[in-house]
């Protein structure tokens, strides 16, 4: 029998979990696809040299697992006693990482930059010539051409792709119950513990989850009619004179 | 008052060598046509007054400026200073064989970006530019659609547009119907003819041997990267000395 107390007890912590969850999720994916526009920009500049660095970055946190790159972050830099000597300066920079929301944060967000990097910079690669060439002939700097041809023209066509990562992010930050966060994940495994029902516990989470996914199908839904009208067929049957 | 000048230009990919030195100047209203079979180099050159390649020898002016150029390590010429390149490519205006149209933005968007971002015109400036400008080229309707919505006349339409409201010294038209269907060439080649009669000035590559006769000022007949016929149209179709050209019209005016 299903025993609903489980859930109804737990309430509160589940929504403080959600709240959590859905912090994570949001700032992770603002601030990693902030940092993600200018290095897809050099990823796709003709120095090599450049492209290779940004390369070696997305290349780490696309090859490694997050939850590695999490355990990495939240014990492995105390382990330094360069850092440990930061701490104790309270140096607020450093002290991010002895804060397990911090950790979590700074991970997540370098991690959903690296592949948000690779997908723009995909897009900016599949930017017609034509498009370039138009913006050379009228006289455009590079950096103009960059603000308002490549990049725009990138994100449009980059947000079908990038829908995905979002979803995959707001899945991933379950790994931050793992350093004693106690996001919807964290809330579900209390829940199980008090009580001793796991089924009960988790499949809440995941209805939860769920929920959530599907609320951010719907904004990139409305995103795309808003920002891909140009590669949708028409709407209305305008005359074509 | 010379607009546009070209001297001895030459290009070359690796051993084959596209243009041989060929020479233009147009005088402001002129209407020079180039013409020639493919590969006869006649887009090279017109791609190499705005720098969209790079020459490997020659002098460009426009409008009574000289683009400096100095020869890069492996000898061949670059441009000196990026910001004069920028200003006298306002200058010089571009029609493209496929219209190369900014695809996010809508047909207004496009008209009044570089005016906005290049020119430094106001907002309203610009629109109203813009508007003008898709009103002269019958577009204005459809100023909120996106390209990719719009045929491929109209949209060439707007690439005209797009360059008029640079308002350039010289307009510069690559091929611009020859991506068309035939039944859409006569609505762009209509607003080519108008902007001639205002006296505009224009170096039009093309395979309309009916603009070249008509419209012209001038004619350029390339073969093999040098200008084997180059002079008013009346002489150089009526009175053609060019055994080359003599083939390459009976197999244009079938």
């Amino acid at each position: 029998m299903i025993e609903w107390a489980v859930i109804t007890e737990n309430l509160p912590e589940y929504a403080a979990g959600l709240w959590l969850t859905l912090q994570l999720t949001v700032i992770s994916l603002a601030a990693g696809l902030l940092l993600a526009i200018p290095l897809a920009v050099l990823r796709t500049s003709g120095a090599a040299f450049v492209s290779r660095g940004v390369w070696a970055y997305t290349y780490f946190f696309r090859g490694t697992p997050m939850l590695v790159q999490l355990l990495l972050v939240y014990y492995g830099l105390g382990q330094f006693e360069w850092v440990q000597a930061r701490w104790a300066e309270g140096n607020s920079l450093w002290l991010v990482f002895r804060d397990p929301y911090g950790c979590a944060l700074v991970t997540f967000a370098l991690n959903t930059c690296a592949y948000t990097t690779e997908i723009l910079a995909g897009a900016l690669r599949a930017t017609p010539h034509g498009e370039i060439e138009a913006a050379q002939a009228c006289g455009m700097s590079r950096l103009t051409m960059i603000r308002r041809i490549l990049v725009p023209g990138a994100l449009r066509r980059a947000l079908p792709a990038y829908s995905n990562e979002a979803i995959f992010m707001l899945h991933g930050t379950a790994i931050a119950s793992t350093i004693t966060l106690v996001d919807l994940t964290g809330a579900a495994r209390n829940a199980y513990s008090q009580h001793f029902a796991p089924f009960e516990a988790f499949i809440f989470a995941g209805l939860i989850y769920m929920c959530v996914t599907f609320a951010l199908v719907g904004l990139f839904r409305l995103a795309e009619r808003r920002w891909l009208g140009h590669l949708q067929a028409r709407k209305s049957r305008q005359a074509r004179a | 008052m010379t607009q546009l000048s070209v001297e001895d230009l030459h290009k070359r990919y690796g051993d084959h060598e596209v243009l041989k030195g060929v020479s233009l100047a147009t005088e402001a209203g002129d209407v020079v046509s180039i013409i020639g079979s493919s590969g006869s180099g006649k887009s090279t050159f017109l791609r190499c007054i705005n720098f969209l390649e790079q020459p490997d020898a020659g002098r460009i002016t426009v409008a009574g400026e000289e683009i400096r150029l100095v020869p890069d390590r492996n000898g061949h010429l670059k441009v000196a200073d990026a910001r004069q390149l920028q200003r006298l490519r306002t200058r010089l205006a571009m029609v493209f064989q496929h219209f190369n149209l900014w695809a996010h933005m809508t047909v207004l968007e496009n008209v009044t970006e570089a005016p906005l971002h290049v020119l430094g015109l106001s907002r309203a400036e610009a629109r109203e530019r813009a508007e003008a400008y898709l009103e002269k080229v019958g577009i204005a309707q459809f100023m909120d659609s996106y390209p990719a919505h719009l045929s491929g006349g109209q949209q060439q339409r707007v690439a005209i547009a797009r360059a008029l409201a640079m308002e350039p010294a010289v307009l510069l038209f690559d091929e611009p119907t020859s991506a068309l269907d035939p039944e859409l060439v006569g609505e762009v080649l209509k607003v080519m003819r108008g902007l001639a009669e205002e006296g505009r000035t224009m170096v039009v590559v093309t395979h309309e041997m009916g603009f070249a006769r008509e419209v012209s000022s001038k004619v350029m007949f390339l073969h093999q990267g040098l200008a084997e016929e180059y002079g008013p149209p009346a002489e150089v179709f009526g009175n053609t000395r060019s055994e080359r050209l003599r083939q390459f019209l009976s197999g244009n005016l079938k």
